[in-house]
């Protein structure tokens, strides 16, 4: 498990190494998208593959997202691995019609006669600067849909080693890249990168015994923050990442909170209908006996995506998640 | 040659200079449709091709009247009827060879069967117990699409990538008119014509969806023009002329394997049944219309041409009904049996892996079935 570190490496970077390193392991492995090729897209994740492994491997397809998402459910029925890009997390609803109706659903249909091993990766979340439409959660709708799985690293390592077992799954996996954590450097070696938990396991990015926070993505290093600055308030949090969606770590995220009796869940995603509402009945159906306060959600409001200006006080902050951990009825305690 | 470097560049130039980028005249459809039977075309037609059609239209069309009746004695959830459109249906799975691909939609279970898919087997989306019931694999064929046109992207890509590996498979897309309406039609012909993708789209030109008939669906010439704004070849075709059909498929085929790109083909035909059995027509069409279209029917079409070549007389033509007779009676035999039902496996092909949480819920069902099999004992006992 250990790496030598050489240089920082950002996450962008790990993504695209994970990619080239999937391509030229397995041939089937195929990637395309808008921009993908020639650019090497336009948050630069895809660089040097189009180059490296030619037009055909690395495709600039037509701007049509159920175009892209419909041919590459064509392409893995002929035994082909695609890795598909979304631009933007809001760019990706015109292919959710081929995502429900048919790459969530053709395993199941054919009675596993005919798998769609397909990478959806979807550049997502706020706090980016990007105006409408660039910057939407779209986590839930993707949760909501059996067959597929839902995937985000919220780490260098776990950006490689994530989108390789994403790559390598039999099963479509919607992978979901935090943008906003892109440019985030991680002493990471990319001649030896690290074997990481595999895809359907919670992390414990930082022991704690006063309260769980739960979280994954963009939020995690957040959380990180609060829980450095909640030590000053005589709290010792514990930071669960969540790192899949789907399958959800049950096992890991009940255990952090028997441990601590003290749960918040942090996302940027809408609080109404959103992931903190499914894993808040979880643990409570789970976890009840161990709780000493209701599991508290932190959470993007209940409001279209704001305009960049605004959207610091959409995001969940540190400030927002030491209040929730402040309501944890503490006094109830002793 | 690269697909772009073939397809020659389209960049813009400054003004004034612009040229168009091809010559669209070769890709316009013919004013009329193609037709075989019954013009002087028909004396070059095949002999066993149109025997081998003959047969096909003869159990199709049975097929169709077999699974209907089934529908109304509850063994079928609703049959879509293809009756009228048998030549179509027909001609798209005799135009493939075997290494190709047929995309079908909802409404062609009989060009599934005519592919060689076991004719129960076709039937378990209609008839409720799975989703789909044939192995895609075994005679290439995907499952049936009910999501209107969005089988066309998968062909489209399936061809694209068989290309890439240097298989000259090819693959053949079925899509309605009221399809064509739909954005996957234009992203999969679009697609399919950049990357020069070795495809064929058949659209049948039935003159409704479900109840809105072809002129609230597009302003379009027809919908074989539609080609021409892709930069493919449009074919129109008379759809119920089985010869024809499979004739233009077929160079459309060889066209595609042959490096040349994909082709619409529209088969202008008729739905001569209601959308399904739960569809009421007469809402929204007259008998007149019905019965014209009747007088065009595909299967007689063929019949009169083999009958005044000499080429089948009446014991060819009960021997055809026998054999269609036989398909049918094998049909209903098997469709009467219930079939058999695992509630278990509802779980077992979500994932390749099963989740946590689907083992607790197939732990959950398997108690309640072990419940109601309890009282179900129970209640045995009691009665004796």
């Amino acid at each position: 498990m250990t790496t030598v570190a050489v240089k920082p490496a950002t996450m962008a970077q790990a993504l695209t190494r994970a990619m080239r390193d999937a391509m030229a392991a397995d041939p089937a492995v195929h990637v395309m998208g808008e921009d993908v090729g020639t650019l090497g897209g336009v948050f630069r994740v895809t660089d040097g593959l189009a180059k490296e492994f030619g037009e055909d491997r690395c495709t600039d397809t037509p701007l049509a997202e159920a175009g892209i998402l419909g041919t590459a459910v064509g392409m893995a029925m002929y035994g082909l691995r695609p890795v598909v890009e979304m631009q933007f997390d809001a760019f990706a609803y015109p292919a959710f019609e081929q995502l429900i109706s048919h790459v969530s659903r053709m395993r199941n249909r054919t009675r596993g006669r005919m798998p769609l091993p397909i990478t959806v990766r979807v550049p997502y979340g706020g706090g980016i600067g990007g105006v409408e439409h660039h910057s939407d959660s779209s986590e839930a709708y993707y949760m909501a849909t059996p067959g597929l799985h839902v995937v985000t690293p919220a780490t260098v390592a776990d950006a490689y080693g994530l989108l390789r077992q994403a790559i390598a799954s039999d099963d479509p996996v919607v992978f979901l890249e935090p943008k906003r954590l892109y440019w985030s450097k991680d002493s990471w070696n990319a001649d030896r990168p690290t074997e990481v938990e595999p895809i359907g396991r919670a992390v414990v990015r930082r022991p704690g015994r006063s309260a769980t926070l739960i979280t994954y993505g963009p939020s995690l290093p957040v959380c990180l923050e609060a829980a450095e600055a909640a030590q000053a308030e005589g709290w010792d949090l514990e930071v669960v990442d969540l790192r899949s969606l789907v399958p959800f770590d049950d096992e890991t995220v009940c255990a952090a909170v028997r441990r601590t009796g003290r749960a918040v869940v942090v996302h940027e995603s809408t609080g109404f209908g959103g992931p903190g509402g499914e894993i808040a009945a979880r643990i409570t159906e789970r976890c009840f006996h161990h709780l000493e306060a209701p599991v508290l959600r932190v959470a993007g409001f209940d409001i279209p995506y704001p305009p960049p200006m605004l959207e610091r006080h959409h995001l969940p902050g540190v400030d927002r998640i030491l209040d929730a951990v402040a309501r944890l009825q503490w006094e109830a305690e002793g | 040659m690269t697909v772009m470097e073939q397809r020659g560049a389209y960049r813009p130039s400054p003004p004034p200079a612009w040229q168009p980028r091809m010559d669209p005249a070769p890709l316009l459809p013919d004013a009329e449709p193609y037709r075989v039977l019954g013009t002087e075309a028909a004396a070059k037609a095949d002999p066993d091709l149109l025997r081998r059609l003959y047969a096909q239209l003869v159990r199709g069309r049975r097929y169709n009247t077999q699974a209907t009746a089934l529908t109304k004695q509850g063994r079928l959830a609703v049959y879509p009827s293809s009756t009228g459109q048998e030549a179509c249906e027909v001609a798209a799975a005799l135009a493939l060879e075997e290494r190709d691909w047929l995309f079908p939609s909802y409404r062609d279970t009989l060009a599934v069967v005519a592919r060689g898919v076991d004719p129960v087997e076709a039937l378990t989306l209609l008839r409720g117990d799975w989703h789909s019931g044939y192995d895609p694999h075994t005679h290439r064929v995907a499952p049936l699409s009910t999501p209107l046109a969005t089988q066309l992207p998968h062909a489209v890509g399936l061809a694209h990538a068989a290309r890439l590996k240097g298989d000259d498979v090819v693959a053949l897309a079925l899509v309605g008119d009221g399809g064509t309406s739909e954005g996957d039609f234009h992203e999969a012909l679009n697609f399919a014509a950049v990357w020069q993708a070795p495809v064929v789209f058949l659209v049948q030109n039935n003159g409704f969806a479900i109840s809105v008939p072809l002129d609230k669906q597009t302003a379009a010439p027809s919908l074989a023009h539609k080609a021409v704004g892709y930069g493919m070849p449009g074919r129109l075709v008379d759809g119920n002329d089985a010869a024809a059909v499979h004739e233009v498929l077929t160079d459309a085929v060889r066209h595609a394997r042959a490096g040349g790109g994909p082709t619409l083909v529209e088969a202008v035909t008729y739905r001569i049944e209601a959308h399904t059995n739960a569809d009421d027509a007469t809402r929204y069409r007259g008998d007149a219309e019905v019965e014209a279209w009747r007088a065009h029917d595909p299967v007689h079409l063929v019949e009169r041409e083999l009958t005044a070549r000499g080429l089948l007389d009446e014991a060819g033509i009960e021997a055809a009904r026998q054999d269609a007779e036989e398909m049918a009676a094998d049909l209903r035999t098997r469709m009467n049996r219930d079939p058999e039902l695992d509630p278990m496996a509802l779980f077992d092909h979500v994932y390749a892996e099963t989740t946590a949480q689907l083992r607790e819920q197939r732990a959950l069902l398997r108690a309640e079935l072990e419940a109601e099999q309890d009282r179900h004992d129970e209640q045995e006992g009691g009665a004796r």
